[in-house]
């Protein structure tokens, strides 16, 4: 198990400083950086001004290593626009955004499994067939619209919760629910058709031969095998809902780094999108790992895979 | 008779609706007495395994129980109440299946799942169950059973899995065993190992055993006495040596018929001087597959050998002998690291691609799975008629073609437009060979081609073969685990063992005189020694 958690280690850390790379030369890829904080119209003299005080006119390694060697220290620099620190901006901010990831990713999953569950032990029954209807109701609805309808019902009509804003609890309940909606079908479906293989597999048949009682057959026998794939399938949903947060940030106005993404990339901010693009990358892989490592534990032939 | 603990009473299963028969298990009348092992023994679809799971109440949904009883101390386990069921299954009666890979719960220690037994029937504290479970480890003979207690299934090989297995089902000295197919998943040496711990186990406790099995050589081996079923109904039962010996039924004198020999029919006709193929030091070594799994398997050692046109060349051996590998590289789906393939003068495993692309056609292959081998999506005259076209014919003549390789393997060549689904495994076999036949190919390579397939249509596939060798002179590499099938299909074999050949040489010379001791084992273990006829092979070729 050791050796399986240092492999995986070496290579997530491959994997960062990979993306890393290409995060940084994302300046690069977006234009002229000098033009772009000089704006469009700017004499070719003041760019260079620019050019030379930012030091883009040094080599591409250079500036990538003293970048990255800051990065690691927790220093992304200065942003172009508000002229803050982008560490300070971030740190106001990621709480909320990863605060909602979690809450949504915890929604969703308290559907998600005790539902597919249900839906798979009666196949074609009510309960699946409910599941099927929400589960492509789910993956048809865009987010922003059910966030829409949620306003419109919970906020503007019963005048239940906040609509605006991320001063109590209660500002992220309907956030919560739209961007968990979104992370839903995915693990409803992994969830009904891994207990659909689980309670076909041979094993299952071995544990009922046993004399085993029900509770024990689907919990020992078929659940623990079902998890396999859904901490996996968990692990990239949640990823997704830190970067697909942007659109329910906005319209509830939460102070997130989704909304800061937004306006930052409208902006030309290099230094708070790149800093925000290696955040939300470095916590997708670290998200990963640990869902390999948690697989390792519940599977053992995962950890001799590697 | 008061020694009885099980007995089946005229049950029967009905299947659901639009099968190819109304009951799966028609008026079925068995009984099983204290200490006895009776076999079921019959092919794919007899019912067999679902008269075994109706006993224990295990089977899917869609079969129900429709007539019948079974008693069992005195109750009718067809009306028992689940809880009441529950009780009875693991310690009364427990099970033992024919896969142990997967009914073995691959994400917990096999220690585990044996004091689960106990834990199931609420017996023992938590250090009592480990014990036990530890004793009935070393029981079944498994070399360290403390390491085996913490192991998980996939740690283990097949036969210790299905020692683990039986352990499990002896945990709660139950009065019945119900065994489905539990060797035949097995290489024929572990298999030899199981019967005889079944049978040492059978005498220490007195267990009653039901063994449910196609194979007449492990009837032979294991049976007191033998139930023949087919179509669902048990045809013909009493002690074993009289059925194999007498048979009354002509569906048992079928069966039996369709067993082959272990002993070589005499060589045709003179071998053939003019090699066709080649294999010089061919050597290959399957690698880790992620960055940090360096673990190499050998597969394939030095292997030598030569392939006479109109031979048979069989390569025998057990699971993870190389023999697979040793065809995939022959028909360069597996790359090697060294050696060289010769045929008509040339270096198959030098050429480029491109070069090898024309080749292809002198060699075809014929698989193992009829079902996985065949595209579902495309209809049989496409799925012969393919390759032609691949080679540059025209389209009408290869379909034209295909219509007569058709009825050349013995199928109605009105089967063009219809697809793989619509046929039952020997006849998708026969299509796998049509494929093969169609690119008028010099050497076959076919791996297990009869290993899918029930005892009686193996015979046809295998006379189907032979038939073909001879009226094309074929050449053939026909790799087999199965030595009946070796001896009464090839002119010359070869022993492979970990990677290596062994021993090679005329089939009748190895089997009556084998030199290797690997050999002697392999021939030694096969069950029913005496079993099975001379397969009249040189008549009845296909029109």
């Amino acid at each position: 198990m050791t050796s399986f958690i240092i492999k995986r280690l070496a290579s997530a850390v491959l994997t960062i400083l990979v993306v890393s790379a290409l995060t940084f030369s994302l300046a690069f890829l977006a234009g002229d950086p000098a033009i772009a904080i000089a704006g469009k119209d700017s004499s070719a003299a003041d760019i260079a001004r620019v050019r030379e005080y930012y030091g883009f006119d040094r080599p591409v390694v250079i500036q990538y290593g003293e970048w990255l060697a800051k990065a690691l220290t927790g220093d992304f620099g200065r942003s172009f626009h508000y002229q803050q620190s982008v560490a300070d901006m971030l740190a106001s901010r990621l709480p909320i955004t990863f605060g909602l990831g979690v809450a949504a990713i915890i929604f969703a999953l308290a559907i998600a499994v005790p539902l597919g569950v249900a839906a798979a032990a009666k196949p074609g029954g009510l309960i699946d067939r409910f599941a099927l209807g929400l589960s492509v109701l789910g993956q048809a609805m865009p987010t922003f619209w059910l966030a829409l309808l949620l306003v419109v019902l919970f906020g503007l009509t019963l005048r239940w919760l906040p609509i605006s804003g991320n001063a109590t609890w209660q500002h992220f309940v309907m956030p919560t629910i739209a961007l968990g909606t979104f992370a839903l079908p995915a693990l409803l479906r992994i969830t009904r058709a891994g207990t659909l293989d689980a309670l076909r597999s041979d094993y299952v048949r071995t544990a009922r031969a046993k004399g085993l009682g029900a509770g024990k057959v689907l919990f020992r026998h078929a659940l623990r095998n079902v998890m396999i794939p859904l901490v996996s399938i968990s692990a990239v949903q949640l990823g997704a809902l830190l970067a697909g947060s942007i659109v329910i940030e906005q319209i509830f106005a939460l102070q997130g780094i989704g909304a800061l993404s937004y306006d930052a990339t409208l902006r030309a901010d290099l230094p708070v999108v790149q800093a925000i693009t290696l955040i939300v990358a470095v916590f997708y892989v670290l998200l990963t790992l640990v869902a390999d490592i948690v697989n390792a534990i519940l599977d053992p032939r995962i950890r001799e895979s590697w | 008779m008061n020694d009885t603990v099980l007995s089946i009473q005229c049950l029967s299963v009905a299947l659901p609706e639009g099968a190819d028969r109304r009951l799966a298990v028609d008026d079925v009348s068995l009984d099983l007495r204290k200490g006895e092992t009776v076999c079921i023994v019959g092919e794919s679809g007899s019912g067999k395994s679902i008269t075994a799971f109706s006993v224990v109440g295990l089977l899917s949904p869609q079969l129900v129980p429709v007539a019948g009883k079974v008693l069992f101390g005195g109750n009718d386990l067809l009306k028992a109440p689940a809880a009441e069921m529950r009780r009875i299954r693991g310690a009364r009666i427990a099970m033992i299946f024919q896969e142990p890979m997967t009914a073995l719960n691959p994400v917990l220690r096999c220690g585990q799942q044996i004091m689960e037994m106990f834990e199931a029937h609420g017996l023992h504290t938590h250090r009592a169950r480990r014990a036990r479970a530890i004793e009935l480890l070393t029981e079944v003979g498994l070399p360290d059973p403390a390491k085996a207690f913490s192991a998980f299934p996939h740690e283990l090989s097949g036969g210790q899995r299905q020692r683990v297995m039986i352990a499990m089902a002896l945990a709660l000295e139950p009065d019945v065993i119900i065994a489905d197919e539990p060797t035949t998943a097995l290489d024929v040496t572990t298999q030899a190992q199981i019967l005889s711990l079944l049978k040492r186990l059978r005498e220490n406790h007195g267990t009653a055993i039901l063994f449910i099995t196609h194979d007449f050589g492990v009837v032979a081996e294991i049976a007191d006495r033998v139930a023949v079923m087919h179509r669902g109904k048990v045809v013909e039962s009493g002690p074993t040596v009289d059925v194999l010996n007498d048979p009354q039924e002509a569906y048992t004198r079928d069966l039996l018929a369709a067993v082959p020999a272990l002993t070589p029919p005499a060589p045709a006709g003179k071998p053939d001087a003019e090699i066709v193929l080649s294999g010089l030091n061919l050597n290959k070594t399957y690698r880790g597959r992620s960055f940090f799994n360096r673990r190499d398997v050998p597969a394939l050692t030095d292997v030598s050998f030569d392939l006479y046109r109109g031979e048979t060349l069989g390569i025998v051996g057990e699971s993870g002998s190389g023999k697979s590998t040793l065809g995939r590289c022959l028909m360069r789906l597996a790359d090697l690291d060294a050696g060289e393939i010769i045929v008509d003068g040339k270096d198959l495993h030098a050429l480029s691609e491109r070069a090898f692309q024309p080749m292809r056609k002198t060699m075809q292959m014929v698989f193992q799975d009829p079902f996985a081998s065949l595209n579902p999506q495309r209809t049989v005259g496409r799925i012969i008629a393919d390759g032609p076209i691949v080679h540059g014919k025209a389209e009408s003549l290869a379909l034209a073609q295909a219509e007569e390789l058709l009825s050349f393997v013995g199928l109605d060549p009105s089967s063009m437009n219809r697809y793989p689904r619509e046929f039952s495994g020997g006849q998708r076999q026969r299509i796998g060979i049509a494929r093969a036949l169609a690119l008028e190919p010099k050497i076959i390579i076919a791996d297990e081609p009869v290993s899918a397939l029930d005892v009686s249509v193996q015979a046809q596939v295998l006379k189907l073969l032979r038939g073909l060798k001879v009226r094309l002179s074929l050449s053939m590499i026909f790799i087999t685990h199965d030595l009946r099938v070796a001896a009464q299909i090839c002119d010359r074999v070869a022993v492979m063992q970990r990677g290596r050949i062994i021993e090679m040489g005329p089939t009748a010379e190895i089997f009556s005189n084998p030199k290797s001791e690997y050999t002697r084992a392999l021939l030694a273990a096969i069950p029913g020694q005496g079993l099975g006829a001379k397969q009249a092979f040189e008549s009845e070729l296909p029109a």
